[in-house]
């Protein structure tokens, strides 16, 4: 399994990556982590002629406190977010979530912003994004532009990134006082790819939520918020009713596909019973 | 470099030794450190970066090699199985990898020593389930893993008894 | 039985828990392994395989292939057929077998998907990849047969018509008596159990290097493989070779489990490609290809009914077992014994003599199928057992008091099975009461009982088990199959003083040159650091069979006791001529040559010096001879049975579907136990090999014969994570068919681990009122159980 031939490229700044990107069209990819695309390239799945790798781009990584907002870095590597106090003070819900994500080699190499490019819609930092209702930001030959989370999942690894776009950052607004998050997923072993998973916040009143954010991920083609069952839990007090309501709508408006490791039915099930969950844990 | 190229040249340092070599572009680290370097200890099980055969350790951080480009490895500090044994660094790890049979075929032993290590340095106490997460990138089929969390909790012991008052 | 040998003496390694010596250079990273070899003007070798199930080659078009980068030689089917005789995976003892002739690469039409269609010899593997995009090739898809059970309906699709329909084995096994206990019976229990298709997953895949030298026609084969003097006499018979001037070397083997001793059109076209082009050629299959050419195994549908009394007591017992291989029966050990093992093994372990079994073997275009890891025994296993817990159930008996009325008693023997097989000496019920008490069995139920009260849902498992170890030629010489079932050891004293022994059973990491090692330095009389073991080397040790059905211990261990026994008689000669006394006054102790009871002697050191540089101080009528060879078959039975008992302790969640092993137990009888530590490690990583097929692994194929899981993201195997602790415990019943007494001991392990797991999760959903009956247990499997989708 080796890869096909292609060249290389190593730019040191934005401009030269984008200038890249711009030269050589479809025929190039961006190369952050490499934990998802070389794996492609030594299958033989992907044949870029040209691979532009970013990771000496200058500015594209780090974690800070920026203007009401936590800016994760596109190439901040996944053990950085693991180790960040910011995160960890902030986004307790990536925190959460990053302990999920492989293994810890893959996580010193695999970046932030290569798995949301990516949009595996079984990956764990996507849904977050989306929970959270971060922005990501995008830099072209146009110029800078923000997406927010919930336009950029697209479809089946697509996103709202226009060629030659390059993801630079994603921005999280700083969670209000009364927020909570709760994450889980459900794979056969640690570090798979989920077969369903929930990254869920919302405000917490008591028992009662508002405005909960429900991303599932592996149940769709992309990371999906569960607007009914979100609208069935709002503003109510947790309880067998309506957890029980917020599963029917959940399940009515799910419609995964099966694969090798759970059918669509149980998808649907595990679904229903990661909501119950998990909500009941953001109630607590 | 700006330049797209299918070769370049590259200068790292591998086991504490300054290395320059031209590799095409789409040689992996792994590839590079055995059919370059001769350092064959590093294995390769999938070559896509599932299996943990590749582990080396670049920069201080754990990676698969399979993973990585050795053109991304410009530059950089590599060590492998042979640098690591040779220099002494796992000692204790391999000794009780010896004593607790934590080895049968031996394929995954390199990565999984490193693995072990870095588990190690970034949690000296584990619990043995810590020991099963944190090495559950690391396939063995051999041992069916129980004697090589006995072997890694045994050195985290060691080290602890032998670490004396701080 | 020499009065010398004493097992338990201070001076036997026997028994004993020592270190190996062979692990350190591999912790090390200083193995050899046979992508390490790099030999002059090598050339790596790639393939362009099959994408269809079944299709007929129309044309292939190399040209462009043949003129990229790097690339020497672009070979197809026809070309290597030239130099590559077709081979027949037919074993003649088992009746009726039949199976087409196999060529290393698809002449005129492809079989499966993955079966090697062309090969690309070039500078590099890279390049080989690169080239073999190029090849063109023109394919025409025919019906593929991918359904075992409409296999033999007509209408199917024939994969080779010139044998009329798609069977390759058919057997039925009857005891008689069968009808007449059913209709008798008071409870009668039916099953459909289906086992899914899975695979070995070496960490190393299957590599070769072959090298051949046409200057003396000499083909040197460096393989990852257990059987080289097997692989020896197929080389030399396919290539049209001279026997002794091929030579295969094996060191280190990074896993095998039976994966590495068939024979794969890949490689032999490695070999020919080497005499075609003169000079050496590489193959390491990569992932890919491993799920797509490394044999599968374990893909069957049995159908099982069980008669019982109220008393609890068996009275009969019925299986039909439905197996769907590849389009060939895999050479040269064939695709049918693992259908001959689950009608010969299928409660095994129990009294009743009321047995009938039917099994049917049907061809595939799918992967071929062939020897893993304890060969049909998790299946019949798992039927088995499945089949005594749902008696005990419908009776209402706790499973492991069901198992006390039937296991043969431990008194009984010599006897036989229903089945016919013939059992020298087991020890079920001394297992099963070490395990329980292991186990702490009443305690388990007592918390079992308690955490049910609050929702949670733990299972206990129990399994009662036999293994095939140690096979006389009743497995494959008598078939026909040039496969050793005798073994040997050469043993020699060097001149500085050291041991040779040179064996024909080989080393994939289970600990067989340190078993040599300590039963060579027992034998002796002398410290197990100057015993050096080789294996591996078809032109450095006697010919043998090398490892597979568990027979190194028992069978080369047996050929090495003895070489070192006759060596040390050797010896004894010569120290009584040096220290002018009788043989029968002196024994070797500590290496020393010593008159009994005293101190007074020689080093061996000093008697080789004497023999080697200085024979003139010896008597002049004497010969002394330091260099013994032993060999050594079983004789006295087909196989040399060993037996155990597993328990699994699992948790299911009804809501997911999902498990955890929490726990697992194993007593296991091999006879006598030479090395404690590394049987048990034998036993833990079997089990742990055992329960990725019975939980998560399973290759899986779409409406078109198209592998669905071909990576290790896709395909599950076992990882720390979920995997449990396993606590093991030995019963020695040593087997009189040797003087060493030792009974192979590295399958029990996957033998039981599947039966044990599905019967914990049986027991954790009975309350629930559902019952598994398909491996691997997944979420969907156990959630449709439920009802719940």
């Amino acid at each position: 399994m080796k890869a096909p031939r292609f060249a290389y490229a190593r730019p040191a700044t934005i401009e030269a990556a984008l200038a890249l990107l711009a030269a050589h069209g479809d025929e190039a990819r961006v190369l952050a982590g490499g934990q998802s695309l070389v794996p492609m390239l030594n299958l033989r799945v992907a044949a870029p002629r040209v691979l532009v790798d970013i990771n000496r781009v200058a500015g594209l990584a780090g974690i800070e406190l920026a203007g009401g907002c936590v800016r994760i870095g596109a190439l901040t590597r996944h053990a950085e977010l693991e180790h960040s106090e910011l995160v960890a003070r902030h986004l307790p819900l990536l925190a959460a979530a990053i302990a999920h994500v492989a293994h810890p080699a893959i996580r010193n190499r695999g970046t932030f912003g290569g798995s949301c490019a990516l949009a595996d819609p079984a990956a764990e930092l996507p849904a977050c994004a989306l929970a959270l209702g971060a922005s990501f930001v995008l830099r072209g030959p146009r110029g800078e532009r923000r997406v927010a989370a919930s336009d950029f999942f697209r479809g089946l690894y697509e996103t709202a990134l226009e060629p030659g776009e390059l993801l630079v950052a994603a921005e999280f607004p700083l969670p209000a006082a009364g927020a909570a998050s709760a994450f889980g997923e459900l794979a056969r072993r640690h570090g798979d790819y989920a077969m369903v998973g929930l990254a869920a916040c919302a405000q917490r009143e008591g028992k009662t939520l508002r405005a909960p954010r429900l991303a599932f991920f592996g149940v769709a083609d992309r990371p999906l918020l569960a607007a009914r069952a979100a609208r069935a839990l709002e503003g109510k007090a947790l309880g067998d009713a309506v957890l029980a309501e917020a599963v029917a709508a959940l399940e009515a408006e799910l419609e995964p596909r099966g694969d090798l490791h759970a059918s669509a039915a149980t998808k649907r099930r595990l679904a229903g019973v990661l909501l119950r969950r998990i909500v009941t844990e953001l109630a607590q | 470099m700006n330049d797209a190229q299918e070769a370049l040249d590259i200068e790292l340092e591998v086991n504490g030794e300054r290395v320059r070599r031209r590799v095409e572009a789409r040689r992996s680290l792994a590839d590079f450190l055995r059919l370059d370097l001769g350092l064959t200890g590093t294995h390769l099980g999938c070559e896509h970066g599932a299996c943990g055969a590749c582990t080396v350790r670049v920069d201080g951080a754990i990676v698969r090699g399979c993973l990585m480009l050795a053109a991304q490895a410009d530059g950089a500090r590599v060590q492998t199985i042979e640098g690591l044994s040779d220099a002494g660094a796992i000692s204790d790890l391999q000794n009780a990898f010896v004593l607790h049979n934590a080895l049968q075929c031996g394929y995954c032993t390199p990565a999984m020593l490193i693995a072990a290590q870095a588990l190690l340095e970034a949690n000296p106490e584990p619990t043995r389930e810590q020991i099963r997460a944190f090495l559950s990138g690391n396939y063995c089929r051999c041992t069916g893993y129980q004697s090589i969390v006995d072997a890694v909790a045994s050195v985290a012991a060691y080290r602890k008894s032998s670490a004396g008052p701080r | 039985m020499s009065d010398e040998l004493d097992f338990e003496g201070p001076a036997s390694y026997v028994g004993r828990s020592v270190s190996r010596p062979n692990a350190r250079r591999l912790a090390e990273g200083r193995g050899q392994y046979v992508d390490d070899v790099v030999l002059p003007r090598m050339l790596h070798l790639a393939f362009v395989r099959s994408p269809y199930a079944h299709a007929r080659i129309l044309r292939i078009d190399t040209s462009r292939a043949a003129a990229m980068p790097g690339v020497r030689r672009v070979a197809t089917g026809a070309d290597i057929a030239q130099i590559c005789k077709p081979y027949v995976g037919v074993l003649t003892h088992l009746a009726g077998m039949r199976s087409p002739p196999q060529h290393p690469l698809a002449m005129e039409v492809a079989r499966w998907q993955g079966e090697p269609v062309v090969a690309v010899a070039a500078d590099t593997r890279a390049e080989a990849e690169d080239a073999c995009e190029a090849v063109e090739v023109e394919w025409q898809e025919l019906p593929a047969a991918l359904d075992a059970e409409r296999a033999l309906e007509p209408g199917a699709a024939v994969i080779h018509p010139e044998l009329g329909d798609n069977l390759c084995f058919r057997r039925v096994l009857d005891s008689g008596g069968v009808d007449e206990a059913f209709a008798q019976a008071a409870v009668v229990v039916e099953d459909t159990l289906h086992f899914g298709r899975h695979t070995g997953v070496t960490l190393e895949p299957r590599s070769i290097i072959a090298d051949y030298n046409p200057a003396d026609e000499s083909l040197t084969a460096y393989h990852s493989g257990q059987s080289p003097h097997m692989m020896q006499a197929i080389l030399a018979s396919r290539l049209g070779l001279d026997e002794h001037r091929v030579r295969i070397v094996c060191r280190d083997v990074g896993g095998s489990f039976g994966i590495k001793i068939h024979v794969y059109g890949d490689e032999m076209a490695a070999c020919a490609l080497s005499i075609m082009l003169r000079r050496p050629v590489k193959f390491i299959a990569d992932r890919y290809e491993s799920f797509l050419s490394d044999i599968h195994a374990r893909d069957h549908r049995v159908r099982a009914r069980l008669a019982a009394g109220r008393d609890g007591r068996v009275l009969a017992l019925e299986i039909d077992d439905l197996t769907g291989v590849g389009p060939y029966s895999m050479f040269p050990r064939s695709s049918a014994v693992e259908c001959n093992q689950v009608l010969n093994l299928t409660g095994g372990p129990y009294r009743h003599q009321q047995y009938r079994a039917t099994g049917a073997v049907v061809f595939q275009n799918k992967n071929p199928m062939s020897q893993y890891r304890a060969v049909g025994h998790p299946i019949a296993t798992a039927v088995g057992e499945h089949m005594i817990d749902r008696a005990a159930e419908a009776i209402g008996l706790d499973p492991a008091e069901m198992r006390r009325r039937n296991l043969i008693a431990d008194d009984a023997y010599p006897c036989q099975s229903s089945a016919g097989m013939r059992f020298e000496a087991l020890s079920h019920h001394a297992c099963l009461d070490k395990l329980l008490a292991l186990m702490d069995y009443p305690r388990l139920r007592a918390e079992q009982s308690a955490l049910r009260a609050q929702g949670v849902y733990r299972g206990i498992g129990l399994a009662s088990f036999i293994e095939v170890t140690n096979p006389s030629p009743m497995f494959y010489g008598v078939g026909g199959a040039r496969i050793a079932a005798q073994d040997g050891c050469t043993m020699r004293l060097d001149a500085s003083g050291a041991i040779i022994a040179a064996t024909g059973i080989t080393e994939q990491g289970q600990g067989t040159e340190t078993i040599v090692a300590q039963i060579a330095a027992t034998a002796l009389g002398v410290q197990m650091s100057c015993v050096k073991v080789l294996t591996g080397d078809t032109d450095k040790v006697p010919y043998g069979g090398g490892t597979w059905a568990s027979r190194a211990a028992g069978i080369g261990g047996e050929a090495v006791l003895q070489a070192g026994l006759a060596l040390k008689k050797n010896i004894l000669q010569v120290g009584a001529r040096i220290l002018k006394t009788d043989a029968a006054a002196l024994d070797i102790v500590d290496g020393r040559v010593v008159k009994r009871g005293t101190d007074h002697g020689i080093t061996l050191t000093e008697l080789a010096r004497i023999v080697y540089y200085r024979g003139n101080e010896l008597p002049s009528d004497f010969q002394p001879e330091l260099v013994v060879t032993r060999h050594y078959r079983v004789k006295d039975y087909p196989f040399v049975f060993t037996n155990g008992a597993q328990g699994c302790l699992v948790e299911v969640d009804p809501e997911t579907g999902l498990l955890r092993v929490l726990k697992m137990w194993c007593v296991d009888d091999c006879g006598r136990v030479i090395n404690p530590k590394l049987v048990e490690e034998q036993i833990r990583g079997g089990i742990v090999q055992g329960l990725g097929g019975a939980l998560t692994e399973h290759c899986r194929y779409d409406e078109r014969g198209q592998l669905l899981s071909c990576t290790l993201a896709d395909y599950l195997v076992p990882m720390a994570g979920e995997m449990p602790d396993i606590q093991v415990a030995h019963i020695q019943t040593p087997t009189r068919t040797s003087l060493l007494g030792a009974k192979g001991a590295g399958e029990a392990g996957t033998g039981g681990a599947p039966a044990a797991v599905l019967g914990a999760v049986n027991d954790a959903l009975r309350p629930l009122g559902a019952r598994v009956t398909s491996l691997p247990i997944t979420p969907d499997v156990v959630l449709a159980a439920l009802g719940k989708i």
